[in-house]
C-alpha cells in the first residue's frame, strides 16, 4: 500500500533533480529521536543529519524515491512515516475518525428528534357515568316534587 | 404480527444495539488504557529478559558463523545486551571498555550483543570499525527490539543471567569495573 502511494506521488516527477527528491523524502519521514515526530527536513539532531546524508547517498547510487521510503520503513518501522500506511491494523487510524463522526451525527439526530417530538394526543375516554345519571334522575324528581 | 409483538421486537432490537454500543465503547476504553500502560512502561530491571532476534551486520557476528542471533538460544550463557548508536556521544565513552571486557570474558561463557538503535548502516559500520568492535552487532530492524526493553535513549544496557533473567540495568555509560563486577557475580551464580 505504502509502495503504491509512494509510486503515485513520484511517478510524474522522475526527471526532476535530486534536490526535489530529497525534499519529498524528508517531507515523508519523521524523526524518531530527540525531536520525535518532527519532520526530517527541520530536525537538526545528528541522527537526522545522518538520515538526510543517507538519502542523498542512495539517490546518488540510483535508487528511486519509493525504494528509499521502503528501505526506511523496513529499517525503522511504520513510525518513521509522516502518514501511517493505509493498510493492516493502522487502517483504523483512517477509518475511526469517520466512524466517530457518523456515530456522533446519528446520536445527535436521535436526541434532537426525541426533544422536538410532539407528545401523542391523549384520548380521554368518556365512559358513561352511573353516578351522573343517578344525580340527574334525583334532581329531576326533586324538582317535580317542588312543583 | 400483532402490535404487542411488533413493539417487543423493536424493544429487543434497541437493547441489542445498546449492548453493541456499550461493548464498542468498553473496547475502545480498554485499548486506550493498554496503550497508555505500554507508553508509561519503564525498562525491565528483573524477571525474564524479553526475547528478540537480531540480524547482525555483515562481519559482525562475533564469530558465531550465522547471520542472526536469538536471545533465547543463548540460555545457559551470561548475555550483555547493549543498546547504542553511532550518533550517540556517550556511547563513544563506554565503547572501548565494552570491547576490552568482551575480549576478556568471551571464553568464559559470556556473550555480548550490540543492538544499534535508529541508526544508518554506513555510519554504524564506520563506528564499529573505528572502535574495532568484534562482538555480535546488528541494527534494531523495524525498531522492534527497543520497545520490548522500553529504552528511553542510548546507551542503555541489560545483563541477562544463565537462566535468562535480567540482573542488571544501566541507563548511562557503563564503566569497566562495574561491568566486570556484574559479570563475575552473574557467572558465580
Amino acid at each position: 500500500m505504502q509502495e503504491a502511494r509512494g509510486k503515485s506521488q513520484v511517478a510524474g516527477h522522475r526527471s526532476l533533480d535530486a534536490g526535489w527528491a530529497i525534499a519529498l523524502l524528508v517531507g515523508m519521514l519523521v524523526s524518531l529521536l530527540v525531536c520525535e515526530n518532527v519532520p526530517l527536513d527541520v530536525c537538526e539532531t545528528q541522527a537526522c543529519v545522518q538520515w538526510r546524508d543517507l538519502i542523498r547517498q542512495k539517490l546518488a547510487a540510483g535508487e528511486k524515491p519509493e525504494q528509499i521510503i521502503n528501505y526506511f520503513q523496513a529499517t525503522y518501522g511504520d513510525r518513521v512515516l509522516q502518514e501511517p500506511p493505509r493498510g493492516g491494523f493502522t487502517v483504523l487510524v483512517w477509518i475511526l475518525p469517520f466512524v466517530g463522526l457518523v456515530a456522533g451525527v446519528a446520536i445527535l439526530v436521535v436526541v434532537l428528534r426525541r426533544m422536538t417530538a410532539q407528545p401523542a394526543p391523549v384520548q380521554l375516554e368518556t365512559a358513561p357515568s352511573d353516578s351522573a345519571d343517578e344525580y340527574r334522575e334525583r334532581l329531576e324528581r326533586e324538582l317535580e316534587e317542588l312543583e | 404480527m400483532s402490535e404487542v409483538a411488533l413493539r417487543s421486537t423493536k424493544k429487543t432490537g434497541r437493547s441489542i444495539w445498546r449492548v453493541v454500543a456499550l461493548l464498542a465503547v468498553a473496547g475502545l476504553v480498554m485499548a486506550l488504557a493498554l496503550q497508555l500502560r505500554a507508553r508509561n512502561a519503564t525498562q525491565p530491571t528483573s524477571g525474564v529478559a524479553p526475547d528478540f532476534t537480531l540480524k547482525m551486520y555483515p562481519g559482525y557476528d562475533g564469530g558465531l558463523g550465522k547471520p542472526e542471533i536469538r536471545l533465547a538460544d543463548l540460555r545457559g550463557q551470561v548475555v550483555f545486551v547493549n543498546f547504542w548508536a553511532s550518533w550517540c556521544v556517550p556511547c563513544r565513552d563506554e565503547q572501548p571498555a565494552l570491547e576490552q571486557v568482551w575480549r576478556q570474558y568471551r571464553s568464559k561463557g559470556v556473550v555480548f550483543v550490540g543492538v544499534d538503535y535508529v541508526d544508518t548502516e554506513p555510519a554504524a559500520l564506520k563506528y564499529l570499525a573505528e572502535f574495532g568492535v568484534s562482538y555480535p552487532n546488528g541494527p534494531d530492524l523495524g525498531t522492534k527490539i527497543s520497545p520490548k526493553y522500553h529504552i528511553q535513549g542510548v546507551p542503555e544496557s541489560f545483563l541477562v543471567d544463565r537462566q535468562g533473567n535480567i540482573v542488571l540495568f544501566k541507563i548511562a555509560p557503563i564503566n569497566e569495573a562495574e561491568l566486570v563486577t556484574a559479570l563475575d557475580h552473574a557467572l558465580a551464580k
